[in-house]
């Protein structure tokens, strides 16, 4: 007898990928509703704008030019994906992305600006400060039971007023941004090995980008194929079990959100050391980019992989938002758009129930069917006899 | 001084009655991370309606129309994640960072669509409530008394009361501790958990009105609430999900969050030459390092993040 085929509809990545793919056109169309709602006249026009970003331009040069910068903001955006589905596969909820993100670009820029360090020092000193602060996080938990979200929540608006307070030196007097690296420390900023050629001399594609790829290969080896990761999936899935079988709890708890917050502050200093933003000494919010981290981990079905297609996604319509007409709407529209995105990523567990239910009772019906027809014959050929 | 005690009652009354809010909904047994969200969505729905009522309206409906506006904004606002927490089962922290997010996103496309088309060249994200901000102010010699701040000690009586001495509050509880066996003596679990996120939504779409009306009379909406909805999470669990502790927590919280204020107008803290930033920090370390003290023996609600399932039972 032929051993029994799961259909492929069934596989859960493929149910994952299919649910992404849902979320984003549901957002799609939600923003495109949006804008109708706002002036009917330019919808259709802007909505294509989103989706198209850079491919809007026809000369290669430009087009490469503004692939890069999409790009170059998809490298920060992937990494703190990363740190969130590390995180959350080790059954931690990292919304201090943001704070790690935050305290990786406070160090990394203090040790350019500051201390005119070499590019490769001011990136591991990132790294090693984002590694801080998620051990932070990871002993309140371990050793005070504090809820790892609030001890992130309150740590990332501690990060991001010290780092206010930390750069403020740095930034032109009256200014509200710190001074760019090429006129204080050009040896700061990351090589980039002839890449930027390659997009229309951009000057801010650098080894990030690479770096940021095999990153997120070396997280998925990390979770799946080492006994590292083995234990650390394992205490997140229940820390009593993993105690009882012999492995220290705690310390994997602490190490895991300091591997997290590593992966958040290399974020932030493969993004800063490229020289293409400056840190804002006086803004009051903290930066968006660890809390849409979230949303690019839970769009790639908190796969390391789908998350670098997820990064990129997002990076590419909110590029796309800057190019609407704004005479009519403003570049927000693709943050509104990424939002919904990620709010429907909470249904994602719902939709492959339901995709998983359809598929059984349409194989159910066709059992069901067949056993009919085949009652149908039999009592017909008793009929005959 | 004056100054000092004005702006932390003020403070004090946004915080504590977010935290009531997210009090009501971690009772039920739902996380409500999106409070900030929730408050920059009430917020929003309290300025238009400040904005649209015309000049010359009676004061009492000038304080009554932007209240009502922002309560049903924000019960409006918080179903989203009552849907998604309740009959979906989502993960409760994703949709509330993606409500926060949502709220923001939202409330800046929708003021700067209404700006743009009232003139082209206007391209902020600011609504104007000058005139009708003063109705919520009586200047009792020098100190400006807000109605909001009685609204807030009304509303914290009723919470006080609604919560501890009657039956849809106990029986709110039970869903928090034990949902299953809630159920098992009849009581509906959804629904609870339905009204617990609602009435979260109602505090919570106050809390962001009388936030944005505290200092400023014109809000740009960009900014969203600037993390409150966060420090009122700190503020609810420091009050260890009681109405009573919440309001005194808000008191010490709102004290620290007016002091980066006001702290110029001291001598004493001119003094110590800090920069202002390390004001703005104040009230998260101290709650971090009141979380880590108290966290110990926390009481939180038994049953709160986790989705009910009928068929657990």
């Amino acid at each position: 007898m032929k051993a029994k085929r799961t259909p492929i509809l069934k596989n859960p990545g493929v149910q994952t990928l299919l649910a992404s793919l849902l979320c984003i056109v549901l957002g799609l169309v939600a923003g495109y509703l949006v804008l109708l709602v706002i002036n009917p006249a330019g919808a259709a026009e802007a909505i294509t704008m989103i989706m198209k970003n850079y491919l809007k331009f026809t000369r290669q040069s430009t087009l490469l030019k503004n692939m890069g910068y999409t790009l170059t903001k998809t490298v920060p955006l992937l990494m703190c994906s990363l740190s969130v589905l590390f995180a959350y596969k080790v059954g931690l909820f990292n919304i201090g992305a943001a704070g790690q993100y935050v305290a990786g670009a406070g160090a990394a820029l203090y040790c350019a600006l500051g201390l005119h360090m070499p590019w490769y020092v001011c990136f591991i000193v990132a790294i090693i400060a984002g590694a801080m602060l998620g051990i932070i996080s990871g002993a309140l938990k371990a050793y005070f039971n504090v809820n790892e979200v609030i001890s992130c929540i309150m740590l990332n608006w501690i990060m991001l007023y010290s780092v206010n307070m930390l750069l403020t030196p740095f930034a032109p007097a009256g200014m509200p941004e710190t001074e760019t690296l090429k006129k204080v420390n050009p040896g700061a900023i990351l090589p980039s090995l002839g890449m930027s050629d390659v997009f229309g001399k951009t000057n801010y594609v650098t080894i990030a980008l690479p770096l940021a790829v095999a990153v997120a290969i070396g997280v998925w080896v990390l979770l799946t194929k080492t006994k590292l990761g083995y234990e650390l999936r394992a205490t997140g899935l229940n820390k009593h079990a993993a105690k009882y079988s012999g492995m220290r709890e705690k310390g994997n708890l602490m190490l895991a959100m300091a591997i997290s917050g590593a992966l958040a502050g290399a974020g932030a200093a493969m993004y800063y050391l490229t020289d293409y933003q400056q840190w804002g000494v006086t803004q009051s919010a903290v930066p968006g980019m660890g809390f849409n981290g979230i949303a690019a981990a839970f769009l790639g079905g908190l796969h390391p992989i789908g998350a670098i297609f997820s990064s990129y996604f997002i990076e590419h319509i909110s590029g796309g938002g800057t190019f609407v007409d704004k005479t009519m709407y403003c570049a927000e529209i693709s943050d509104l758009i990424s939002a919904v995105i990620i709010y429907l990523c909470g249904f994602v567990l719902f939709f492959r129930g339901t995709m998983t239910k359809l598929i059984d009772r349409f194989a159910e019906n066709r059992l069901a069917k067949a056993a009919a027809k085949a009652a149908v014959t039999e009592s017909k050929e008793g009929e005959n006899k | 001084m004056t100054l000092l005690i004005q702006y932390t009652l003020m403070f004090a009354s946004v915080l504590m009655l977010v935290a009531l809010g997210g009090c009501f909904a971690e009772r039920s047994g739902v996380i409500n991370i999106g409070l900030e969200g929730i408050m920059v969505f009430g917020a929003l729905g309290g300025a238009l309606a400040m904005k649209y009522l015309p000049e010359g309206t009676p004061v009492v409906i000038i304080i009554l129309v932007p209240i009502i506006a922002a309560m049903a904004v924000g019960i409006l606002y918080s179903l989203l994640l009552a849907v998604a927490a309740i009959n979906f089962k989502a993960d409760q922290t994703l949709v509330g960072t993606a409500m926060n997010l949502l709220g923001t996103a939202a409330a800046t496309v929708i003021v700067k669509a209404i700006n743009t088309a009232e003139s082209v060249d206007n391209v902020s994200s600011i609504v104007k409530y000058i005139s009708a901000k003063k109705a919520f102010i009586v200047n009792i010699g020098g100190f400006e008394y807000n109605w909001f701040m009685l609204l807030a000690v009304l509303l914290l009586i009723a919470s006080y009361v609604l919560l501890n001495k009657t039956r849809f509050g106990l029986r709110l509880q039970a869903c928090g501790e034990h949902p299953q066996a809630a159920d098992s003596v009849g009581i509906n679990v959804y629904k609870m958990r339905y009204a617990g996120v609602m009435i979260s939504g109602l505090l919570g779409g106050i809390g962001g009105l009388v936030y944005i009306t505290a200092g400023a009379s014109e809000w740009q909406f960009e900014n969203g609430v600037a993390g409150f909805g966060f420090l009122a999470l700190a503020v609810m669990i420091f009050g260890q999900w009681k109405p009573l502790r919440i309001a005194l927590a808000a008191l010490l919280f709102g004290l620290f969050r007016s002091l980066s204020n006001v702290y110029t107008g001291f001598d004493f803290f001119m003094g110590l030459n800090l920069p202002s930033n390390v004001y703005n920090m104040m009230p998260y370390i101290i709650s971090l390092v009141v979380l880590m003290l108290t966290s110990k023996h926390s009481r939180a609600p038994k049953a709160e993040g986790i989705p009910y399932d009928k068929s657990t039972r």
